[in-house]
């Protein structure tokens, strides 16, 4: 660190965003983006510990084929508490919520978003929505898993259904408005100079999630509206005896829900673009595919709802068209790793702890997008679903994918949102355990799910047990990879080094202004006169 | 010197206007998608029960439908007019025209809940008393009809709030010809609510009542 950087870290704090107002309601009705973040931060991190817990109770529960610490229905009930927790309260909101709130009105040189006091709302709706999820839970729980399939949710099921889709039908709002807050802030709030093709890839991996967000969220709240009222009055369009088609459900809750484990992965695919760049210390390879592979992921994926229903009543024709529109979204990830990989050809490459956390995702990204082609296959589907090789392919891209560039997100905007520095061996020592733990639980998966193990089952016959065994070990691994970030970034909150306004030498308009930021962002306006990533030429 | 009502986070007038009208415009978007399900839902049972509903739509009461299609497209029209006459400054005049907009809104929730009444006791509400229980599938089409003109009245009812609040703040003298946005998107979710009902119009109360 020079000695201007040394003196305006020391100057700043005092009017920084996290001291410019001090008690509790400066921060319950603040309208700072970067506040908002951090109350996301705290909110989704707490049910991320509590869906944890839910998940390290299927894994306690399994390390035995005979079901011998949970009844069948409490376990129903954990996995779905898993579920719904870590799909709508952690990963929809994790990254957009957190570092989209926090880092994308800097890195467009604006001074908030465009509606701070919607993102404000938002917030709200989705701790309203939170806490009526967490409401259904205490009383008693669900047990339909996260997808309320119908007819079981409308019709059998003798647990608090409707009050878990009320909370989820809040949250979505949440989602709506954060989602429109973006798209907007990125139209209308971008500094002078900085054009579309300028623009950071974070910012595209944004635009992309917010356009899902809005356009797929309000369908997921017409059909929970609509299961909610057949449960609640008996009468309703799944119901079989009056004509009603139950898959029909099924078709309207993935036309949001495949969009939706694209909202788990577009914004962890932006985080990547910026680690990678930087710590090869050069441009992205092929900006405008990079950029346009993620807007192609959000459109390809409106189309490719129909391959979570090869097994249920679907047409051959309509299955085989299905079935090629999902093959084709693996051409725009594919665009993505090929990119990443030529960007660390020849890169200066040093391997700080966002870095190994990028590695680990390219590697894992790979695997959970390579054996999601299996599952598109539909002869290869009528095997595999609904096994434990569909739970290992989507956790590869949700945690393998999203947690792991979540955390390297986290790490990488940690001086900016802190003005400190974390510790970096062990979060270099934190990013290698994640990943070790990581494959040790759901590689196991893949091999469960290949011999016919079905997914939500509490038993399973012993010639299974080695690999549950294999798992349940992998878990508490990834559990520690889990729990040293978070004392060592609550620890460095006082005692790590001071940061500076750009620790990492990095392009963006977000390392130019101080860490942590003023209130307002930027002392004046800045002006973009260059492309993103401009490193300066690497010297052979 | 900036404009009492520019937010801090813009640099001008102009730039707030855009911003928050783009930002209307894609939460109708949002809306849209919202009754989409509920459209998706009638396509595809108009499609498997093609006589159902065509006996079933012959119980919807066609003179209320009608004359609430009138009312909301003349309140469509009173409300461009208060819109184009706050663009030329012509403050209280709009205040007029917005109010004729509400007492248009409020007859036709009116007629609505008449018609619902009539509905209850005619039993055309699905369930163990429904009237037409020897049509198969009716039920689904007087299911569909409770719910999407229930969640469109919920629009009036908000599309109401909205103006109301227009008028107060214009009565506050909040509104010049430079700025004026609460207006012009009062008007514009009243356009949306407009369409709704141009589409649920048809599907409810016209298609196939003449077979």
């Amino acid at each position: 660190m020079n000695a201007l950087q040394e003196k305006l870290a020391v100057e700043i704090p005092a009017e920084d965003y996290l001291h410019c107002e001090h008690g509790l309601k400066s921060w319950l009705l603040t309208k700072d983006h970067k506040r908002i973040g951090l109350l996301y931060l705290f909110s989704i991190l707490f049910f991320f510990a509590l869906a944890a817990f839910a998940a390290a109770m299927m894994r306690a529960e399994l390390l035995t084929p005979k079901g011998d610490l949970l009844i069948p229905t409490d376990y129903n009930k954990m996995f779905t508490m898993h579920g719904v927790l870590m799909v709508w309260f952690f990963l929809i909101p994790s990254i957009p919520g957190v570092l989209g709130n926090f880092i994308l009105p800097l890195m467009l040189g604006a001074r908030d978003l465009a509606f701070p006091r919607l993102n404000l709302l938002s917030w709200y709706l989705f701790i309203i929505g939170g806490f009526m999820a967490l409401h259904a839970i205490v009383i008693g729980g669900v047990d339909t898993g996260w997808t309320f399939y119908t007819p079981y949710s409308t019709t059998y099921s003798n647990t608090h259904v409707v009050e878990m889709a009320a909370g989820v039908f809040v949250a979505g709002f949440s989602s709506i408005l954060t989602g429109l807050n973006f798209i907007i802030t990125i139209h209308k709030m971008r500094a002078p100079g900085l054009t579309w093709f300028r623009l950071p890839l974070f910012v595209w991996s944004m635009y992309s999630t917010s356009l899902i967000l809005v356009l797929a969220t309000p369908v997921l709240a017409m059909t929970l509206t609509l299961m909610a009222v057949e449960r609640i009055w008996h009468v309703g369009i799944f119901n079989p005896a009056l004509g009603g088609d139950p898959v029909l459900f099924q078709h309207l809750f993935w036309f949001y829900s495949h969009p939706a484990v694209y909202i788990m992965i577009l914004p962890g695919m932006g985080v990547a673009s910026e680690i990678v760049t930087c710590f090869s210390r050069k441009k992205i390879f092929g900006y405008e595919f990079v950029a346009f592979s993620s807007i192609a992921i959000a459109l390809l994926g409106f189309l490719v709802w129909g391959h979570h229903m090869f097994v249920s009543s679907m047409s051959a024709y309509a299955g085989a068209v299905f079935s090629l529109m999902s093959f084709l979204v693996a051409v725009p990830s594919a665009i993505k790793v090929f990119n990443w990989t030529m960007t660390l050809y020849k890169g200066s490459i040093s391997l700080d702890t966002p870095m190994i956390y990028l590695l680990g995702f390219i590697a894992l990204f790979a695997i959970g997008g390579l054996t999601g082609i299996f599952l598109a296959c539909l002869a290869e589907d009528v095997h595999l679903h609904d096994t434990y090789f569909v739970i290992a392919h989507f956790h590869y891209i949700m945690v393998g994918g999203m947690v792991t560039t979540f955390m390297a997100g986290l790490h990488y905007w940690w001086p900016k949102i802190t003005g400190r520095m974390y510790p970096e061996k062990l979060g270099q020592l934190a990013a290698l355990i994640l990943f070790g733990g990581f494959n040790l639980t759901f590689f196991p998966q893949y091999i469960l799910g290949f011999l016919g193990m079905p997914r939500r089952y509490h038993a399973y016959p012993p010639e299974f047990q080695i690999y549950n065994v294999l798992s349940t070990a992998g878990a508490s691994i990834l559990a520690i990879g889990y729990l040293m970030p978070a004392f060592y970034l609550v620890w460095s909150l006082r005692n790590g080094k001071r940061a500076g306004p750009n620790p990492w030498g990095a392009t963006g308009l977000e390392w130019k202004t101080s860490s942590p930021p003023p209130k307002h962002n930027f002392h004046e306006t800045p002006v973009v006169t260059e492309d993103a990533y401009n490193y300066p030429p690497l010297i052979d | 010197m900036r404009h009492a009502a520019l937010k801090v986070q813009f640099d001008s007038l102009e730039q707030q206007h855009e911003a928050s009208r783009l930002g209307l415009w894609l939460f109708l978007a949002t809306e849209y998608l919202f009754f989409g399900g509920l459209f998706l839902a009638y396509t595809v049972y108009h499609l498997l029960y093609p006589q159902a509903f065509a006996e079933a739509g012959k119980h919807t009461n066609l003179l209320c439908g009608s004359i609430n299609a009138a009312l909301l497209l003349t309140s469509g029209l009173t409300m461009s007019l208060g819109v184009a006459a706050i663009r030329r400054g012509a403050s209280d005049i709009s205040a007029l025209w917005i109010g004729l907009t509400i007492l248009l809104a409020l007859a036709f929730l009116g007629v609505k809940g008449a018609e619902y009444a009539d509905d209850i006791h005619k039993h055309l509400v699905p369930g163990s008393a429904f009237a037409l229980s020897q049509v198969p599938s009716a039920q689904i089409f007087f299911y569909l009809y409770w719910l999407m003109t229930a969640l469109h009245a919920l629009h009036v009812i908000a599309g109401v709030g909205f103006m109301l609040i227009v008028l107060w703040l214009a009565k506050r003298g909040k509104f010049s010809p430079q700025y004026h946005s609460p207006v012009e998107f009062a008007g514009i979710y009243w356009g949306f609510v407009d369409v709704i009902w141009i589409f649920l119009y048809p599907l409810l109360y016209l298609l196939d009542r003449h077979t």
